[in-house]
């Protein structure tokens, strides 16, 4: 009986998402809004990445509630993770000589290069997110190698209030100052193409990325908490 | 008609099939992590295909990177096997 049911839904399901897929038409034409996206995407933003154009201009909101889901997910691991008694203790080992070696190496060109994509957002392939990310890989691979290796909440904390705090700031003073929130028209564009370019694209994107890192890197340092360090 | 990168694309998408198909049916968590993971990877390279080069890095960063080592860091928590 079970069965039979499981495979009814399956079937509603499937029968659904074939209707959905036959009405998405790939690489036809833009309509609608998209096709404002593409034509005007750029003279209204000088962003050479429209992609990010989209995402932290037009759905800019969207993303701000995606920071905030991030930002309780990281929340509520830390609060769990924090508060539980584990019967399983992880031991944490030493790394093998080449993971400390090549952790010395790369710790630093790793936040190099995810600061680079944060910050050239909004003019190659990569934001906020990815960046961020990029940035935890990084402190992964130190609390790898590195039994003793703890992660400071303290700095993650200030830095991760001040990123959020300031996207919203950036929003509100769009809300002041011109028509809407996160209105792309406070500061000048500049030229398409140059590092400083497409108005606060980039000051909202670095803020995305520092919180995503931060939140990224506790979220790290709270899953390789041993039971001894909760007493 | 087709591209030898098409026939590599289809190639992709079935592996990622077998890969899920795999990491529901084993019963080692390890290996079910493992598999998961390396569908992020494939579907990063299939998003580059399509074009479309910032999702392909999320995918590559979050899909293949971060979620893995979550689940690997849970499953030495946990016992590891499924029941």
């Amino acid at each position: 009986m079970r069965k039979i049911t499981a495979i009814v839904f399956l079937m509603i399901i499937s029968f659904y998402f074939i209707l959905i897929l036959g009405e998405i038409t790939f690489g036809e034409k833009y309509e609608g809004v998209s096709e404002h996206y593409v034509e005007k995407g750029i003279q209204e933003n000088r962003g050479a990445n429209i992609v990010t154009s989209i995402v932290v201009n037009y759905r800019g909101f969207d993303t701000l509630g995606e920071v905030t889901v991030l930002f309780l997910t990281a929340t509520g691991i830390s609060f769990l993770l924090g508060s539980c008694k584990c019967k399983n203790p992880m031991k944490r080992i030493k790394g093998s000589f080449v993971l400390r070696a090549a952790t010395e190496t790369l710790f630093p060109v790793i936040l190099l290069f995810g600061a680079y994509i944060f910050i050239h957002g909004h003019l190659t392939p990569g934001g906020g997110f990815q960046g961020g990310t990029v940035v935890a890989s990084g402190f992964l691979l130190l609390l790898l190698s590195n039994r003793k290796y703890k992660v400071n909440h303290l700095p993650l904390t200030i830095t991760e209030s001040f990123a959020g705090i300031s996207f919203v700031s950036i929003g509100i003073l769009g809300l002041i100052f011109s028509k809407s929130f996160l209105a792309n028209d406070i500061i000048p564009k500049g030229n398409w193409n140059e590092l400083f370019s497409a108005g606060f694209i980039p000051l909202i994107y670095i803020a995305v990325g520092l919180k995503v890192g931060a939140e990224l890197s506790g979220l790290l340092g709270d899953m390789f908490k041993t039971t001894e360090e909760r007493k | 008609m087709g591209s030898i990168l098409e026939y590599f694309v289809l190639f992709l998408v079935f592996l990622m099939i077998v890969l899920a198909l795999f990491a529901v049916r084993t019963k080692a968590l390890l290996a079910a992590v493992i598999a998961s993971g390396f569908i992020s990877l494939v579907a990063s390279i299939v998003y580059l295909y399509l074009k479309a080069p910032d999702v392909a890095m999320t995918e590559a960063a979050i899909g293949a990177g971060l979620t893995t080592i979550i689940f690997v860091v849970t499953v030495r928590k946990t016992k590891g096997r499924e029941k």
